[in-house]
């Protein structure tokens, strides 16, 4: 009975260390589907982390914040199509530039928030909780947004693969040039999907500092956003795969935690690389068959348009 | 825009920015102190409680000092050395570099600079113009120990560490000796999260070891994440570096907090009057650098009492934390009965007494 | 009416140097609106950001400190992104040749050997190409994209050096803290400026934009490396082999960022600790931008960065505002100069909304 308690708490630690990088994941695999690179997500994720915490503490309302916070990513995202769409500018430059602005601008607006306690969301998401098992207990007490998260894959795959404007994102991001001669506003594509990556980075953000650790501080989100973006090309651009890396790169690391609370005798740098070592085996693994990964791969990644043809 | 640092620190720093500049004579006429941080001050915790220290020798000076800080300086050579030397260039006379990190470069800088003063926090190197100051966080453990031994059913204590460094390493065996005078069937679980500031894997590794089987937690990182974790499970917890209580009204039983406003007043009013001399500073709880919050309601009288006792008996020196007969996990003596560790040995630990289940490098 | 751009049959040559000029007038009014909105004077925080670390020899020489291992990462980055060789993991290569170099100096350290620097360099160099060429090899051979890989591996470089430090290195008088020993004398890199802490690394630097122009442009791997990036059917109907420059270039690159992270340690650092770089390796990838790949460019960028970092401090210092102020003022000026590149190959026209389409369609 006790391995199965461990198993279920395993289970909803890890979905609950996924939810970031799948928020902010699928945001940037839309984002890169469009055939733009977005290295920004750390940045726009401490911007949706430090405006979505604010915006809770003075609205009263999560769902106010969660909102604003969305918005606070967008309006960073926004910033980078201006650059590197409109004014064609180099899309991992502006990226990284996006994030030092990020990581400093969230600082400077959330300086009078910090150490401010905050209730986390509200878990009480399901009626009569009391009578169900203590292991479905332990499930139904996740957060609404790990649910968003749960959802999302599936949600994504059928917008992809499925819809008429999933259909028209994947042509401008394998060719903009086509999709331009086809009557396609290219710019105009690339401008929501960089949009919508923003604002679900801003969401990803607001979920550390609303749910995971109910918290404003600087840097808080410690690098996740760049965990994210590997994620994207890890999973080879597919929602499935970008989920599962999700859920495996959160297990290594609550699995480490676990074998050094069960005192298995590892260095703790050591145990801290197995999750980058992982990626880079299931990468590989993956990665062997190139021409899938060609198939998946956005052709016009990281090329800038300029309607000439 | 009100959400400028000046409005956190108040009037003195509202002074023209133009008369703080290095060539201007005005700032001349009152006393130049550097602070060096290692994290941006909203880290909530270490630095954080450096920061309050600064403010309250402003606050206790006055226009007698002008306190400037430099904050997230990399505790990397270059960069460190460079602030550092900075700061010494555009006239600070006294400068306290706050991380451990800093030893090197601060050495390297004071003999460049022989009349600029320096100390150094949690340090062992010194020199004329260096001294070193350090609290013993460890003392303050000890007494969390002793409530963490009464409170706990289960027996298992979680602990969440950054890195396996001796502070860390002192904290943890302290917990460990203390708890088991009051409940010999104690362990602990360690995690180290490899960080010092991450608040979703603190929070991670505190649910972890909740789940295995741990009713009470504690931490040796900087964000507040492992209280707030606990309070959500409903397990007992300690804060650290600073007053945690509203993270966790429920079941924060007290935290170790470090309180260094009396150092750096007195050493800056030394360094103004001219007596100022190179020292190792090591307070505890009796000079008051460590000090314990206030303890949550639900901590029972009886246990009030046995902590209040210990502190009594810590500040008078009848109580030693380290003291034998301890072995560490492989069944050694690492401290013989009737013996207890110097400074030294304390300075430099590095072994976990046996019963703590982690492990170290 | 509306402005468009439109293309320029080549890139305008006094634009390239124009556009820089005018994100810094873009960049003064964006940065001075936020420097009064948070109470300072906005032309005392510009001094003090752009001028004031100019102003003494120290200050100059600490410049030079800072942009060195900004450029030699910078620079190769810029070759291996002329070849569409993304490696965004030289701050892993700086470690891992810190390591290296530094490994020779804790081992060797002290008999006085002429070849002592020389062993900790090429060590320090070795150390950066294996970690790349891990890249490298699963790329060639395993098609793993070398955006994650690289990524990846300078996660595992930082544990590794953290694995050290705290481990097998540890100095055993160091009372248990994570570090090595420091460096003996010899295993240290000799001074340039007396007084100050710019050593013979900057020398390096500096070789390298020559070293980088000409490989670029003069060699036949240069050639090869433009038409890979530039036109990747044309190279494979010339026969070059992607691979191969795929190689080259991660092998360069990373030795260069090693050489960059020899040269902290055995420079200003003198020892091994937990925390080696603060991000030289990420920043270098902005350098290499902002100099537009080309080496020469690149002299400026990273001195630019240099000077950022350093204003950044003084704005800390003398106006005493807080470390998120220099991130966003940097963050700002990057946004300028990247956008106001756009002038150089193209130009901004006002045209009446109809005639668009028809330039566009006929351009």
């Amino acid at each position: 009975m006790h391995e199965v308690e461990i198993a279920v708490a395993i289970a909803v630690a890890t979905l609950r260390a996924a939810t970031p990088l799948m928020l902010a994941g699928f945001g940037e695999l839309i984002t890169e589907r469009s055939g733009v690179l977005n290295l920004g997500v750390e940045g726009m994720m401490l911007m949706g982390a430090s405006v979505g915490f604010i915006g809770t503490v003075a609205t009263g309302s999560p769902i106010l914040g969660l909102l604003l916070a969305m918005l606070a990513g967008a309006a960073l995202a926004l910033v980078f199509g201006v650059l590197t769409l409109s004014l064609m500018a180099n899309q991992v430059a502006t990226g990284l530039a996006l994030t030092i602005f990020g990581v400093g601008f969230s600082a400077l607006v959330g300086v009078n928030w910090v150490g401010t306690p905050l209730q986390g969301l509200s878990t009480d998401i399901w009626p009569s909780l009391s009578t169900a098992p203590p292991m479905v207990q332990q499930l139904m007490l996740l957060d609404p947004l790990v649910w968003v998260a749960v959802l999302l894959p599936f949600v994504v795959q059928w917008f992809i693969y499925r819809t008429r404007a999933g259909m028209i994102l994947r042509a401008v991001g394998e060719s903009s040039d086509v999709a331009h001669a086809l009557g396609y506003s290219v710019l105009r594509i690339r401008y929501f999907a960089v949009l919508f990556g923003g604002a679900m980075s801003g969401l990803a953000g607001a979920y550390l500092s609303l749910a995971y650790s109910p918290m404003w501080s600087e840097n808080m989100v410690a690098g996740r956003g760049w965990i994210a973006l590997a994620l994207v090309v890890f999973s080879t651009w597919k929602p499935l795969w970008l989920a599962l890396g999700s859920l495996l790169f959160g297990f290594v690391t609550i699995a480490q935690f676990q074998a050094e609370g069960l005192g298995l005798a590892l260095s703790p740098h050591l145990l801290a690389m197995l999750p980058y070592i992982a990626t880079i085996v299931v990468l590989v693994l993956i990665s062997r068959d190139a021409t899938r990964l060609k198939l998946n791969a956005p052709a016009a990644l990281g090329r800038p348009f300029h309607a000439t043809a | 825009m009100n959400t400028t640092r000046r409005t956190l620190l108040g009037a003195s720093l509202a002074l023209p920015a133009a008369a703080m500049l290095p060539r201007d004579a005005a700032a001349a006429d009152s006393f130049k102190v550097g602070f060096i941080y290692v994290a941006p001050i909203g880290d909530a915790g270490w630095t954080y409680q450096h920061e309050l220290g600064r403010k309250a020798l402003v606050a206790a000076l006055g226009s007698a000092v002008t306190a400037t800080y430099v904050e997230n300086v990399p505790e990397e050579g270059a960069d460190a050395e460079r602030v550092i030397r900075k700061l010494a260039t555009d006239g600070h006379k006294l400068i306290y570099t706050t991380s451990f990190g800093f030893m090197e470069p601060t050495l390297k800088v004071a003999k460049t600079f022989p009349k600029v003063k320096f100390a150094h926090c949690t340090g062992y190197k010194r020199a004329a113009n260096v001294s070193t100051y350090s609290a013993r966080f460890y003392e303050g453990r000890y007494l969390t120990g002793i409530i963490a031994g009464r409170m706990t059913k289960s027996n298992v204590i979680g602990y969440v560490a950054a890195f396996p460094i001796p502070e860390v390493v002192q904290g943890i065996n302290a917990v460990l000796l203390a708890a088991r005078t009051v409940n010999p069937n104690v362990t602990i679980k360690v995690v180290f999260v490899s960080s010092w500031f991450d608040p979703g894997k603190e929070r991670a590794a505190a649910d972890t070891l909740i789940s295995q089987g741990a009713d009470v937690v504690m931490h040796h990182t900087d964000s507040s994440a492992v209280v707030q974790g606990a309070e959500e499970k409903g397990v007992w917890s300690f804060g650290y570096d600073s007053d945690m209580l509203r993270y966790g009204p429920k079941t924060n039983l007290t935290s170790v907090t470090m309180d260094w406003d009396n150092y750096y007043i007195d050493q800056t009013k030394e360094a103004i009057a001219g007596t100022w001399k190179s020292s190792d500073t090591w307070g505890g709880l009796k000079s008051g650098m460590v000090k314990l919050g206030p303890l949550n309601t639900a901590v029972p009288d009886s246990v009030k009492a046995e902590v209040a006792a210990a502190q009594a008996k810590i500040e008078s020196g009848a109580l030693l934390p380290f003291a034998g007969p301890v072995k560490d996990q492989s069944g050694a003596v690492k401290i013989a009965a009737g013996a207890s560790l110097s400074d030294g040995d304390i300075l430099g630990m590095n072994w976990f007494a046996d019963g703590v289940q982690g492990k170290l490098g | 009416m509306r402005l468009s751009l439109e293309a320029r049959e080549r890139p305008a040559r006094i634009m390239t140097w124009a556009s820089p000029l005018l994100a810094a007038v873009g960049s003064v009014i964006g940065v001075s609106i936020l420097f009064a909105a948070l109470g300072r004077p906005p032309l005392t925080a510009l001094y003090v950001l752009f001028v004031a670390p100019l102003e003494t020899l120290d200050g100059l020489a600490e410049l030079a400190l800072k942009a060195t291992p900004l450029l030699l990462c910078a620079i190769g980055i810029a070759i291996g992104c002329r070849a569409e060789v993304w490696n965004i993991g030289a701050e892993g290569q700086f470690t891992v040749g810190a390591i290296c170099g530094g490994g020779v100096a804790l081992a060797l350290g002290g008999g006085g050997a002429w070849w002592l620097l020389p062993l900790m360099i090429l060590a320090g160099i070795a150390g950066g190409m294996a970690w790349a060429g891990i890249a490298a090899f699963l790329k060639t051979r395993f098609n793993a994209h070398e955006i994650l890989t690289t990524l990846m591996l300078t996660y595992i470089s930082i544990q590794l050096l953290g694995y050290l430090v705290h481990g097998p290195w540890q100095d055993p008088d160091g009372h248990s803290f994570p570090q090595t020993k420091q460096f003996e004398d010899d295993a240290l890199l000799p001074m340039l400026i007396e007084g100050t802490r710019l050593h013979v690394g900057a020398l390096f630097a500096l070789a390298a934009v020559p070293f980088g122009s000409i490989l670029l442009g003069r060699t036949m791997m240069g050639f090869r490396i433009r038409t890979v990036g530039a036109a990747p059917a044309a190279a494979r109907y010339a026969g070059f082999s992607r691979n191969g420059v795929v190689w080259f270039c991660l092998l360069l690159s990373g030795g260069m960022a090693g050489l960059a992270g020899i040269c902290e340690v055995a420079g200003p650092d003198g020892q091994l600790t937990p925390v080696i770089s603060p991000g030289y390796g990420f920043a270098a990838i902005i350098v290499a931008f902002l100099g537009r790949l080309n080496p020469v460019g690149i002299l400026f960028s990273s001195a630019l960065m240099a000077l950022l970092y350093l204003g950044g401090e003084g704005l800390q210092v003398s106006m005493q505002l807080p470390i998120a102020v220099t991130g966003t003022v940097q963050g700002m000026l990057l946004f300028f100069l990247l956008g106001a590149d756009v002038l150089i190959n193209y130009r901004v026209r006002l045209r009446p909304a109809r005639a668009v389409a028809g330039v566009a369609r006929h351009a």
